[in-house]
């Protein structure tokens, strides 16, 4: 059955507008349809989408804290399994629930190989709480806890944390980065993950226009530049075979950095120094030499 | 006085409808039908969602496109109820058939 046209997560809910983050789930549950549970960490997902007594969910929903959705995805997969169910268990969380607090529970999830798609939506820091710097802040971007100024005129110091490649090499069945503005690619490796048996891993970006500081209405552009300046690269991994990641997109023509650091308040400061945009191109152009002849049309 | 359920357990899926969100806006999408390819690309982006994808025959055909043969297409229109006027439907569009316009209440 195909529930393209069928909408599993309603509207009314409290996300900012422009926030990517519904884009990302409303076809995540288009592509599963109604035969699904959903584990959401705590983030601005959960807290936008359930103000007590409503929910934007039409399908079943369970919250239980910040730090354990992978631990409560695993148990509703037993059960499900013990009953001999067939459904689809999908896990949101934030970068924050996932790249952070809620690892332990995800490498564990993942090691066990239950039967679960777990979805990261990535706005690079902790945005719910007012915009602090997680392990998914990139280099350079300001945070409330990353600030720039003349102490430190970069803003956040750690390069992004490899996530999907960390779970990867948990031995996980499939493990992708995605983009919805790169949506073919998005919607088949969504497509590819729920067909696959065992854990499965989506690190999809999702732009947050309240912390990385745009226009709503720039969203999905600002999302492409990150895929189109090879920032944001999408690939996917099976069974835990990194020396055969596959790189599934790559733009005609990579654009400068620059052009995604201007539409962002969050980069502004780093145009001022010419030095800090250079480092960014050279960390790009290096991600690219080691790993782009792992792209496959 | 609401009392609260049992583990707040919510019984009502998608009762999140009765919040009616279009009060957010500020800036308002309008959709041209003149120039509407009805790509439907501003129903894949739209994160609330408010923008609809209408498929019955009536409607296909009694609402104008810039060419005839669209019509078999189905056709999009924006829930108002809904809409908090983020403008991503205007962004993408890549027609420019979507007005962005101040919204007066
Ligand atoms: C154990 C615990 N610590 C802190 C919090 C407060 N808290 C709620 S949401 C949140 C940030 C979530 O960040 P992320 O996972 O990136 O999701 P986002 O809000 O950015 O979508 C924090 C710190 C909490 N709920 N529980
Ligand atoms: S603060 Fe950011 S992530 Fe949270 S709802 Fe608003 S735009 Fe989305
Ligand atoms: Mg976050």
């Amino acid at each position: 059955m195909n529930y393209e046209n069928q909408e599993f997560f309603a509207p009314g809910h409290g996300m900012c507008a422009g926030c990517a983050a519904p884009i990302v789930v409303k076809w995540v549950l288009k592509l599963a349809g109604p035969n699904t549970i959903v584990v959401n960490a705590t983030g601005c997902l959960e807290v936008a989408t359930t103000p007590y007594p409503r929910t934007a969910w039409r399908v079943p929903w369970i919250h239980v804290a910040f730090e354990n959705a992978a631990a409560v995805a695993s148990g509703v997969e037993a059960a499900a399994r013990a009953k001999g169910e067939k459904l689809n268990i999908i896990a949101f969380g934030g970068d924050g629930g996932t790249a952070d607090i809620g690892f332990q529970a995800l490498s564990g999830m993942v090691e066990r190989g239950h039967n679960v798609l777990y979805v990261l939506y990535d706005n690079e820091a902790y945005m719910n709480t007012g915009i602090q710097r997680s392990s998914a802040t990139p280099w350079g971007a300001w945070t409330t806890t990353s600030k720039v100024g003349r102490a430190n005129p970069i803003g956040e110091l750690r390069p992004k944390k490899p996530i999907a490649r960390i779970i990867a090499a948990h031995n996980a069945s499939y493990v992708a980065t995605a983009n919805p503005a790169i949506f073919n690619d998005f919607k088949k490796k969504v497509e590819k993950a729920l067909q696959t048996e065992g854990a499965k891993f989506l690190h999809v970006l999702s732009s947050c226009t309240t912390g990385w500081r745009h226009d709503p209405s720039k969203t999905v552009e600002i999302m492409r530049l990150a895929t189109d300046t090879g920032i944001f690269p999408l690939y996917e991994i099976e069974n835990g075979d990194i020396e055969n990641m596959r790189i599934t997109y790559k733009p005609k023509e990579f654009k400068p950095v620059e052009e995604y650091l201007k539409m962002q308040g969050r980069f502004r400061h780093l145009l001022k120094n010419p030095e800090y945009v250079k480092k960014l191109q050279e960390d790009v152009n290096a991600w690219w030499e080691k790993y782009g002849h792992h792209y496959k049309k | 006085m609401e009392v609260i359920t049992r583990g707040g357990v919510i019984t009502e899926p998608g009762n999140s409808v009765e919040n009616k969100t279009g009060s957010w806006r500020v800036f308002k999408p309008v959709i041209n039908y003149e120039k509407c390819i009805r790509c439907l690309i501003c129903w894949r982006y739209c994160p609330e969602p408010s923008i609809l994808k209408i498929d019955d025959e009536e409607t296909k055909m009694n609402t104008p496109a810039p060419k005839e043969a669209m019509k078999r297409l189905p056709v999009v229109k924006i829930d108002y109820d809904y809409c908090k006027g983020c403008g991503i439907c205007y962004n993408e569009c890549p027609v420019h058939a979507i007005d962005f316009v101040r919204e007066e209440r």
